[in-house]
């Protein structure tokens, strides 16, 4: 059981060692967020109203309906990361020197998760109080409460990212396919406008898309979270699409089954 | 007792890519305590032959078994018995080099500390002290290797896979190489599988197996090939035996 810790430690420390190293990286974690609360919340403040819907007990401003949106943007960027890293290390080798580690395979894959797990929670606790230093009314207890709904949507975006990471081999096509999975995945979402106020304006397809889109949950469940609220839904469908990517992956990871198994020189 | 001495066994060996064969039912076994050199063209098979050795592929059929564990059927056990140096390095270039040691250590159980000790050692061993806290991209190619052989060695393995460990270095770093794994070799009684397609590496290997497009053209000793190719350098050898095949599928 310690021989197991301890790898999960030493993969932790190097993944977050790296992090620390990559200072463009962890600025660029904290500005994008902050940005888009300073920048795209100041000015649709007033265009766009927000009435009372749970978990929600007053009319609230603009940035506080979006900085839970922001929180899932700061995990589904470090989720993209996250197989950001095993490509890259997939280029250098260092993917093999993992996969031929004396753990199973799949545990040496769930390592990798955690890692990319912590860091993003860290990243969006950081992030959770920059917000509030910039003035986004949060309560005191979100710091705490959050916790958990960040770990479950952390694990699921990070899962889906290990998931691209199987079919995409190489950095040069990442920049494209992380394209093709970030911005569609936060615009239709619940991220920036209620879905109700989608609807409003008769665009029900989009309403369709998000509702169907896994990152809608993760965004939900953090904003219930936030509030000492637990909404079911939104953690069941998290937990399981997190859960099914990660079987998925570490199936395309499998040399017997694997995509990568049945080729050469990968 | 026989399994006690046979580091690497492996038996009728099948690897397909669709249509292309890339090992043909490869049976050989590597003693304990004995160099192996895998020499084979480029294209030969050596790298699916590693790759299925270290448990990256798996084969189509045949078996593989490390001090008598089947990869297969039990790769975590069989994965701790080796030491392995890819073609490709496989380093972290942004972690120094005793950062990459002691992370291995950690994939292989070892206590910080206990990874701590080793690293040291090992990068003393390899005269890499100076530069360990140096991110391994500011280091050269031969020390690279080096730094990668220390990894390798830093678990105590008891089979050491090198797959064309000598790519890219300059003609000394690769005599230091090529001199250091078989000094480990011979005083630690380290069983050792080289394989690489410069036949002047290995020249001094206990076995020579000679591989071609998936198949085994040649098996012995350096003076055993020679006289089984009537020729006087273990180059004109290797192209006898590989040749010779080319020869037989032409014909």
């Amino acid at each position: 059981m310690i021989r197991w810790l301890i790898a999960l430690d030493s993969v932790v420390r190097r993944d977050t060692l790296r992090f620390f190293k990559q200072t463009s990286r962890l600025v660029s974690a904290i500005v994008r967020p902050a940005l888009w609360l300073l920048v795209f919340a100041a000015g649709f403040q007033n265009v766009l109203g927000v009435s009372i819907t749970p978990p929600y007990e007053t009319y609230i401003p603009y940035d506080v309906y979006m900085a839970p949106g922001l929180l899932g943007m700061v995990l589904l960027f470090q989720g993209m990361q996250s197989s950001l890293s095993l490509v890259f290390d997939r280029e250098v080798g260092l993917l093999r020197l993992l996969l031929t580690s004396p753990f199973p395979r799949a545990y040496l894959l769930f390592v990798k998760l955690i890692a990319g797990t912590i860091l993003g929670v860290l990243q969006a606790i950081v992030f959770l109080g920059v917000a509030r230093l910039a003035g986004v009314d949060i309560p005191n207890s979100a710091f705490m409460t959050v916790i958990p709904a960040l770990v479950i949507g952390g694990f699921t975006l990070a899962s889906l990212g290990l998931l691209l990471s199987v079919y995409v081999k190489r950095l040069e096509n990442y920049a494209g396919a992380m394209n093709f999975v970030i911005f569609p995945s936060f615009f239709f979402s619940t991220a920036l406008y209620p879905l109700w106020k989608i609807a409003e304006s008769g665009a029900l397809w989009i309403v369709y898309i998000a509702q169907l889109n896994p990152f809608t949950s993760v965004v939900e469940m953090i904003r219930f979270a936030m509030y000492g609220q637990i909404d079911w839904r939104s953690v069941l469908i998290t937990f399981l699409v997190g859960t099914v990517a990660f079987m998925i992956a570490a199936r395309g990871y499998d040399p017997q089954r694997g995509v990568l198994g049945r080729k050469s020189q990968e | 007792m026989l399994l006690m001495t046979v580091a690497l066994s492996i038996d009728r060996l099948v690897k397909r890519y669709g249509k292309l064969t890339a090992l043909n039912e490869i049976s050989f076994s590597v003693e304990a305590g004995q160099v192996t050199a895998l020499l084979g063209p480029n294209g030969a098979g050596k790298t699916t032959l590693f790759q299925i050795l270290t448990g990256l592929f798996v084969a189509d059929s045949g078996q593989v078994s490390i001090l008598g564990i089947d990869i297969a059927k039990e790769p975590v056990a069989a994965l701790k018995q080796l030491g392995i140096v890819f073609q490709q390095s496989a380093l972290d270039p942004d972690l120094t080099a005793h950062q990459n040691l002691i992370f291995h250590g950690g994939l292989h159980g070892l206590s910080r500390k206990d990874a701590t000790a080793r690293a040291d050692k090992w990068l003393k061993t390899f005269g890499l002290s100076d530069v360990s806290r140096k991110p391994c991209r500011q280091l050269s190619g031969g020390m690279k290797r080096r730094v990668e052989l220390a990894r390798a060695l830093m678990t105590d393995p008891a089979l050491l896979f090198l797959d064309e460990p000598t790519q890219g270095l300059d003609p000394k770093s690769r005599k230091e190489l090529v001199e250091t794994v078989f000094a480990l070799a011979r005083d630690r009684g380290l069983s050792v599988v080289w394989a690489t397609h410069l036949v002047g590496e290995v020249v001094n290997a206990d076995t020579i197996i000679v591989l071609d497009h998936g198949h085994i053209v040649g098996k012995g000793t350096s003076p055993e090939l020679l006289i089984q190719t009537k020729v006087n350098s273990l180059e004109d050898a290797f192209l006898a035996l590989t040749e010779q095949r080319h020869e037989g599928h032409a014909a």
